[in-house]
């Protein structure tokens, strides 16, 4: 602290650091920056033989050793949206190929001797990961804000333990309550349905939802909204037109982390649904191929399934850090 | 105030019912959807029954705990989980954290490589599972391959060896996690006020003393809360054993066959729904595996309330 307080008032403009000056950092930097570019290469490797097993065809996929050059091809996000049947002949087969009414895609699929008896499971299951999760979200959100303001600002009996106990419920191992919900569920009918995942999603967020957002309405200053009052505005009015506007980022950055873990979410989904509402988190796994393991049509399904994550990321990389930890540090 | 009493007071008292509309529908959600649930089953965890039969749950008291706390069958899933989340945890700090001392200090481009790092985190454990099956396969998948085993008849078979199954899913977890500890560690790092190291330099003091007696300590909460928080997660595993192994290969032990990776929470999966539906015992576990977890979570909020007080 001495050397703080002793520092000459005027600016310094050249680094004071003696372990910083010469031509040695500058050589530590570089090696350091090409580790680090090594190092991500491996860490995304596993990601990118996903895309590259995607984009292989059937043969690729196993060839041994693997291919790391081969001939891309679609075929796997055909695989991926369509129910086919093997034709039990190579004759048949041969006599399916040869008709000419056939589209682009029943003839690729054609070539492997199979047939297309309608569209697959995998765009429906898409389709109710978004219901259930943006549903969800937009919940978990709103419910959060609200209470996080409310925590923000004012003085509420028995706030720490209130905050600790909604803190509490997001360490909760998920199988601990399954059991129950499953058999609440089974008793109320609401297994199988959106509204059974929606609400329950909904109710595991909140906990994050509320502690994140409280950070970033802390840092709102309160004396916007007292003007806002004595200007005559009601309360409500000036949480709407005042403390919201100020917390976009903060609103923003808490719907795309509970959109990451509705998005994500297995346990639940697994147990609460089958068919009709199934998401695509327990169904990816138990991709059945037509007479093999199609690992095309898996990496397919992972790689759409992992975009709309990996866009988000990038979005909001700077949240990324208050989101992990419950808002508890400031910055990265 | 004193002028503004009456207006004042109007919104004193709307602020009032504003707290409790604005606080209600989330205790109200958290109560039905958190809170029943686990009185329920703590009800059910005294009792004998099972989902699948018409018999009502009869109360058979400590049973259930004693059967879970002293049968070997059970004791072997804590074992796996413990051992599990001993080594995970161990393998993403150090990995995490030597990741964060190499982009602690920014060149160009650090940015956009610390995010691509952080893509791992944000997938669903369970589809990141499925897919690192198809890496493991000894002989089209890239690690063998990888580790200069190129021929598939000796190559190792990570998912179907018993001895090497629970390391398959410690590195898949460190490949998803370690970027956490990344991330935590770099908060901590930047936050180390600069005139420390100044100060070290002066006196001339070597790269391991700054490290031990200024990073390390100054960095020291921060990575408690990685240590608990992944702990937890630890226990809680699932979706990737789940998506990875399913609990198997299974392997002979004494008289008994036991799935090498099978974590608690996949077993508590497999009690409690059909065929097993044992939901009376698989309440119990979940039980003992809830305290656990509240352990370790209370030293967790403890440790961040002093990071957020500091």
């Amino acid at each position: 602290m001495a050397t703080r307080a002793s520092a000459p008032s005027a600016p310094v403009t050249i680094s004071t650091r003696v372990d910083k000056v010469g031509l040695r950092p500058k050589v530590t930097r570089a090696i350091r920056a090409f580790v680090v570019v090594i190092l991500t290469v491996l860490i995304l490797l596993p990601v990118v033989w996903m895309v590259m097993t995607s984009l292989k065809s059937p043969s690729d996929v196993v060839a041994v050793p693997p291919k790391i050059i081969f001939e891309p091809s679609i075929e796997s996000f055909i695989f991926l949206v369509t129910e086919r049947v093997q034709f039990p002949t190579r004759q048949e087969a041969d006599e399916f190929r040869a008709r000419d009414d056939l589209k682009w895609y029943e003839k690729k699929v054609a070539e492997r001797g199979q047939k297309i008896t309608r569209v697959g499971d995998f765009p429906k299951q898409l389709r109710n990961s978004f219901i259930i999760a943006g549903t969800s979200t937009i919940f978990s959100v709103l419910f959060g804000v609200l209470s996080a303001y409310a925590f923000s600002r004012f003085k509420i009996p028995g706030e720490g333990d209130l905050l600790f106990f909604i803190l509490s419920t997001r360490m909760l191992p998920p199988v601990a309550v399954t059991i129950p919900i499953f058999l609440m569920y089974r008793e109320l009918g609401l297994d199988n349905t959106y509204f059974g995942l929606i609400l329950l999603y909904t109710t595991f967020n909140l906990s994050f939802s509320v502690w994140l957002l409280k950070g970033f309405i802390d840092e709102i200053p309160k004396e916007y909204e007292e003007a806002a009052l004595v200007d005559g505005y009601t309360r409500l009015q000036a949480f709407r037109k005042v403390v919201l506007p100020q917390a976009v980022t903060g609103i923003a950055a808490t719907t795309v982390f509970c959109f990451i873990f509705a998005w994500n979410e297995y346990a639940f989904a697994a147990m609460l649904t089958s068919d009709a509402t199934r998401t695509a988190p327990p169904s990816i796994p138990s991709i059945q191929g037509v007479g093999r393991i199609e690992w095309e049509t898996i990496a397919a399904a992972s790689l759409v399934f992992l975009l709309p994550v990996v866009i988000v990321t990038f979005a909001l990389r700077k949240h990324l850090l208050r989101g992990v930890t419950f808002g508890a540090i400031r910055k990265g | 105030m004193s002028s503004y009493s009456h207006p004042a007071r109007r919104r004193h008292l709307g602020d009032k019912r504003l707290i409790q509309m604005f606080i209600i529908p989330t205790v109200v959600l958290l109560i039905l959807m958190n809170v029943f649930p686990l009185i329920y089953s703590l009800y059910l965890s005294f009792t004998e029954y099972s989902a699948i039969n018409p018999t009502p749950p009869k109360w058979v008291g400590l049973d259930n705990y004693k059967k879970v706390l002293s049968d070997n069958l059970y004791w072997h899933n804590f074992a796996v989980t413990g051992r599990y989340a001993l080594i995970s945890v161990s393998l993403q700090m150090i990995v995490g954290f030597g990741l964060a001392m190499l982009l602690k200090e920014k060149f160009k481009g650090s940015g956009l490589l610390t995010t691509l790092i952080l893509v791992p985190m944000m997938l669903s454990p369970a589809v990141v599972g499925a897919f690192w099956k198809n890496i493991f396969n000894p002989s089209f998948g890239i690690f063998d391959q990888f580790l200069g085993y190129s021929d598939p008849n000796t190559a190792p078979e990570w998912l179907g060896d018993p001895d090497l199954a629970l390391w398959a899913v410690v590195i898949v977890d460190v490949w998803m996690w370690s970027p956490f500890v990344m991330l935590l560690s770099l908060a901590g790092l930047s936050a180390i006020p600069d005139y420390l190291y100044e100060a070290a330099a002066i006196d001339r003091a070597s790269a391991w003393f700054q490290f031990r007696r200024i990073t390390l300590p100054q960095v020291m909460p921060l990575l408690l809360i990685a240590v608990l928080f992944r702990t937890i997660e630890a226990f809680k595993q699932f979706d990737l054993v789940m998506g990875l192994t399913g609990g198997g290969p299974s392997l002979l032990q004494g008289t008994q066959a036991v799935n090498v990776t099978e974590t608690v929470s996949v077993k508590l999966f497999r009690l409690a729904m059909p065929p097993q539906a044992q939901t009376g015992l698989s309440s119990a576990m979940a039980y003992v595996v809830l305290i656990i977890i509240i352990a370790i979570s209370n030293l967790y909020i403890r440790a961040l309330n002093k990071v957020r007080e500091g």
